[in-house]
């Protein structure tokens, strides 16, 4: 049994092994099917300051080896959040990690720091990728400047441990990237989904309801791979790493290119217990290749 | 209701029609506890373009068998896969899922229960539950020909049964709602099919003031209220299909009707 603890920043985890956000709900839709408490951390849907009821159906398509959606941030916003959702998860003995959005800096950092005040909640991860809302998301997250300006905001008022999300839809994400850690960010994950689309051509329209949306599942995995080894050269923070991966192999892929963890999102959808599945065998991995820390392979490539 | 992720055991398969197989399904322990409306999300494996679970309504839990019935429509790539089973295979299932349709509060109750094409299935074990507690539920079931009527012979045992087809190769010629059974008085509807169909029936239960419930088949990813892809405009704002439905009462819904 090898250690798997790792860190990012202040924040321990007990294995590396977390949930995407928008895959996993809030946990407690998985809870029959693996304990919780078994992970390393849970991130959970993305929270706006105001409510939002995202776009409209339909919201998904399935592509080779993929999917493409549009969910465009639906939730109750970070008030609902607090007083209703908050207290069924605070004590999950896991970290549960919240996935921030917004519309301007202002809103970003707002929203933040009602979340700063939840003592259960030990970290948040910002969300500048999202390519499913017009007013911001994305647009923060393809220019160096815009994704210095949410972030800067946001650590003002935010104290604990800060993770970026990075959009796999720009020139260079290293450059992204070093913007947020120069701004104060404890880590960066990525990659969010890459903009796709698909048209059914009985009726000549995009299958999806806002014409595109965002790519994700084991197509988008080499390029989310490479994505992090770039990242994880460029950067002194730890990075967290997702993008497709589906199996312990996956997993480990991604740590030896240099993620300090890892999430798992549209796997989940395939199989709701695929999370401790995947925990468990990069624990048998390493014991089989005689590795009794899991640092022995991170960035070992 | 606690929920499973299990290989169940194809016990058989049966070509119902040219495009309909019955699936039946076992496991060496007893099944979990399934309600009638309920769906299961099916692996579908050797299917290349099949990237997701299949969701498949419950046609019918055979509890002294330990059997779960899946009445599958060969519709693309994935339920046509699905078809290709063979008894011995697995299938992997994730179980139960959604919510249920309501059950009589008394025997007397009068309740129609509305299928149209392969969305007969739920009704066959809403049918069989009633039946079960004593109610004789009447069943209105359409379909385009009379090879898309499927089962009659055990809807037949758990109660009436009306059949229209748009063809008039079988019982009454036309839509479901043309049917002369609803010259009679009902408590409540329930009924799952195509869309059409539904708000058509919807319709009708409006405007002789009856209590309806449908049962959506909004496109669904995870099938555990996670992914929210599955949505459908309510009273209360966009709602999953897999979690707070499949079923709902026509009255939580915006459709125009």
């Amino acid at each position: 049994m090898a250690d798997l603890r790792v860190n990012i920043g202040r924040l321990a985890l007990k294995n590396p092994v977390m949930t995407a956000s928008g895959t996993f709900g809030y946990g407690l839709e998985f809870a029959d099917f693996i304990p919780l408490d078994g992970l390393g951390g849970i991130i959970v849907k993305g929270t706006t300051l105001k409510p939002r009821e995202g776009n409209d159906y339909p919201r998904m398509a399935e592509t080779a080896q993929g999917m493409l959606n549009c969910v465009g941030l639906q939730n109750k916003g970070v008030d609902y959040f607090c007083s209703h959702i908050y207290p069924q998860i605070k004590d999950i003995d896991t970290n549960m990690i919240v996935n921030v959005s917004g519309s301007s800096p202002e809103d970003y950092a707002a929203c933040a720091a009602r979340i700063d005040a939840l003592e259960n909640i030990p970290a948040i991860e910002l969300n500048i990728s999202c390519p499913n809302v017009k007013d911001g998301g994305m647009a923060f997250g393809v220019t160096c400047g815009g994704a210095e300006s949410v972030v800067k905001a946001v650590r003002e008022c935010y104290h604990k441990t800060l993770i970026v999300k990075l959009s796999p839809n720009v020139t260079n994400i290293a450059d992204i990237a070093r913007a947020c850690e120069a701004q104060g960010a404890d880590s960066v994950s990525l990659i969010n989904t890459l903009m796709g689309m698909a048209i059914d051509i009985e009726r000549r329209r995009p299958l999806l309801s806002i014409g595109t949306g965002g790519l994700s599942g084991p197509c988008v995995k080499p390029v989310a791979l490479r994505m992090v080894w770039q990242v994880a050269k460029a950067v002194k923070i730890p990075v967290v790493g997702l993008g497709g991966i589906s199996s312990a192999t996956d997993a480990i892929e991604f740590l030896m290119a240099g993620a300090t963890a890892i999430e798992i999102g549209t796997a989940n959808f395939l199989d709701p217990a695929i999370t401790i599945k995947v925990r468990d065998g990069i624990n048998l991995w390493l014991d089989a290749h005689g590795c009794r820390d899991i640092h022995e392979i991170i960035g070992c490539v | 209701m606690k929920k499973y992720v299990i290989d169940l055991q194809v016990r058989s398969v049966e070509q119902l029609s040219p495009k309909h197989v019955l699936l039946k399904l076992t496991d060496d322990h007893p099944l979990p506890e399934m309600l009638p409306g309920q769906f299961v999300e099916v692996r579908v494996d050797h299917s290349p373009t099949t990237f997701l679970r299949r969701p498949i309504s419950i046609n019918f839990v055979d509890k002294a068998n330990n059997e779960l019935w899946l009445l599958v429509a060969m519709i693309g790539d994935g339920t046509r896969q699905l078809g290709c089973l063979h008894a011995g295979d697995v299938l992997n299932c994730v179980l139960p899922l959604g919510n249920t349709f309501t059950m009589p509060s008394a025997r007397q109750e009068r309740v129609l229960l509305v299928g149209g094409g392969v969305g007969m299935a739920p009704m066959l074990f809403m049918g069989g539950e009633m039946h079960r507690m004593g109610c004789e539920p009447t069943f209105l079931l359409g379909g385009r020909t009379h090879t898309d009527l499927l089962e009659l012979d055990i809807f037949n045992r758990f109660g009436r049964v009306c059949v229209t087809t748009e063809d008039g190769s079988m019982g009454e010629k036309g839509f479901v709602t043309n049917h002369s059974v609803l010259n009679e008085h009902f408590d409540r509807i329930c009924t799952c099919g195509p869309k059409p169909m539904m708000m058509a029936v919807a319709r009708y239960a409006k405007q002789n003031n009856i209590d309806c419930e449908v049962s959506l088949e909004n496109m669904m990813a995870c099938g555990l209220g996670a992914c929210l892809c599955c949505v459908e405009k309510t009273t209360e704002g966009n709602l999953c299909v897999c979690k707070e439905g499949p079923v709902f009462n026509v009255n939580r819904l915006l459709w125009q009707i």
